[in-house]
């Protein structure tokens, strides 16, 4: 039996992490076509990336959406999550339920409403637009993360600091963001990703001078299985990868600290 | 010494209660009223509704759209739950081994997996050269572009979701109880069956139940790696605006969609007390 589930959560975890970890390896092959094992590796693929004007229009697109996104949702999902957590207030499950909807909702829905909202107000293209549409989704995580880091965050000491006569914004700059700061920089990380990976939204959203990674991925995946893609792909997991570097180190962190 | 800091906290919710409200569920609204209650009449509408639902194409996405998620939802599930239960009971470096390969997927991009599926599972991919040079098969396996490929596809991406949902609600079973059991002389399958099983069955209900919300909206995957006949009901919603520019059949298909997934939700809310995270 203990032999058996050994076995078995070994090959499932290779089935989970191989396909991640072939995808890196084509993106250094040397070769014209994908082949595994690749005959040669070569960076000749990530030079054709970050070579191409429109990859790298792609590219800053996709940054710009995402720092935008990133703002926007962590700042009022910093208040959201304090409100959430210190408030004494009714209706706190229905505004919870009601703040992760935006994940709950099937986002091809979502998508086009806000593309029928987006082309009335003509702002089909807009990195901005796009951002804060991200935001919304993006929200939901941030929350998740603020509420577990504020809850180890002792309401002794915002007390304290209130009775001594701090005020109220001064506490929560002096008291909260230092104490509850590797949630925060953490739920801005992972806020900056689900936007930098989100597809089905830009695709509705953007338009050819303002289309992200994933959707010229996605334009690319219609035309040819090209190994440019698996270069992209590579950078993309990079960034995931970096992401959930600083997170372990952050958590780290505030363990010893 | 005061109290807790009183009401005034919840001026900090209006900022996100109004990007939220602006967004998302104001761009809802205006869609779902303008498309189907100022943009046709009134008394066009139950025909409509009739025609769209009832129509060849929306009939066979929806058995489509159904099979596909609860198959996804059963596999994942059978395949999450030994994975999960690994990981309650197991720690250090085998936890943290398993871990990482469970969340490196889970924050690595839908498009990207996808991708990288359908690098492994075209005619020429990866699984038919291993397969081919091994002599296991004469000729390539149809793997992709049909709807093995969407579920081989849909189970990884999903199958971190379950695994976490049920790892959460595994890791707050006691394990003493299942000692317990086995020294009152249960077998350890008689002790799973009896002890570990019931109590993991709030797990098993979450896990399936969001697999199966995002399974049934699902798009990127089914788009990529099924074949022409294999149309979801998302799919169909892209079809309608992007080809037919048919506004009004998009909305019902997206309302269809909505509805089934609340539907969902509000089991889900009922089952696993939202809350509960907020007193975790």
């Amino acid at each position: 039996m203990r032999p058996a589930l050994s076995t078995f959560v070994a090959l499932l975890c290779l089935v989970l992490i191989l396909p991640i970890g072939i995808v890196i390896v084509l993106a250094f092959s040397g070769g014209t076509f994908l082949k595994f094992p690749p005959d040669s590796y070569s960076l000749r693929w990530f030079i054709a990336f970050l070579g191409d004007e429109r990859w790298r229009a792609s590219l800053w697109s996709s940054l710009e959406i995402a720092v935008i996104a990133c703002a926007v949702a962590t700042l009022t999902g910093f208040g959201a999550s304090y409100a959430l957590v210190r408030g004494s207030f009714r209706l706190k499950k229905l505004v919870l339920s009601l703040s992760l909807l935006p994940i709950i909702a099937p986002t091809i829905v979502t998508s086009i409403a806000m593309y029928y909202v987006a082309a009335r107000l003509h702002l089909v293209g807009s990195l901005v637009w796009v951002g804060l549409c991200h935001a919304v989704i993006a929200l939901p995580v941030v929350l998740l993360i603020l509420i577990a880091a504020l809850q180890s965050v002792d309401p002794d000491l915002e007390r304290a600091a209130l009775s001594l006569g701090c005020g109220r914004l001064r506490m929560l700059r002096k008291v909260v963001v230092p104490l509850a700061l590797h949630g925060i920089v953490s739920a801005a990380l992972f806020a900056f990703l689900t936007s930098f990976d989100e597809l089905v939204i830009a695709l509705f959203l953007t338009d050819a001078s303002t289309q992200t990674l994933p959707v010229r991925i996605w334009n690319s995946l219609h035309l040819e299985v090209e190994p440019t893609i698996a270069a992209v792909s590579a950078f993309l997991i990079g960034v995931t990868g970096l992401v959930l570097a600083l997170d372990a180190l952050l958590r780290r962190r505030a363990r010893v600290g | 010494m005061r109290g807790a800091p009183p009401d005034r906290s919840v001026l900090l919710l209006l900022p996100a209660l109004l990007i939220l409200a602006l967004i998302f569920l104001l761009p809802l609204l205006w869609f779902f009223v303008r498309t189907l209650l100022v943009e046709i009449e009134p008394a066009k509408l139950p025909a409509l509704f009739a025609s769209v639902l009832s129509s060849r194409p929306m009939r066979i996405a929806l058995v489509t759209t159904l099979w596909i998620s609860l198959v996804v939802t059963a596999v994942t599930l059978m395949l999450g739950y030994p994975l999960a239960y690994y990981l309650a009971s197991r720690s250090g470096i085998r936890f943290s081994l398993v871990i990482f390969c469970v969340i490196v997927p889970y924050f690595t991009s839908i498009i990207v997996r996808t991708y990288a599926w359908m690098v492994l599972l075209g005619r020429n991919g990866v699984v038919n050269q291993l397969l081919l040079g091994a002599g296991l098969v004469a000729r390539p396996l149809p793997l992709l572009y049909n709807l093995l490929g969407v579920v081989i596809g849909m189970t990884y991406v999903l199958l971190p979701y379950m695994v976490l949902t049920l790892y959460a609600a595994m890791k707050g079973i006691d394990p003493s109880l299942l000692r317990a059991a086995r020294g009152l002389g249960a077998g350890r399958f008689y002790a799973f069956r009896r002890v570990y099983l019931p109590l993991s069955l709030h797990g098993i209900v979450s896990g399936s139940l969001i697999v199966l919300i995002v399974s049934i909206g699902f798009f990127i995957t089914p788009a990529l790696m099924g074949g022409a006949g294999d149309v979801t009901v998302a799919m169909l919603v892209e079809r309608a605006i992007e080809i037919l520019i048919d506004w009004p059949s998009a909305a019902i298909m997206s309302l269809v969609l909505l509805a089934a997934t609340l539907v969902l939700y509000a089991l889900y809310g009922r089952l696993t007390d939202v809350r509960a995270m907020l007193e975790a």
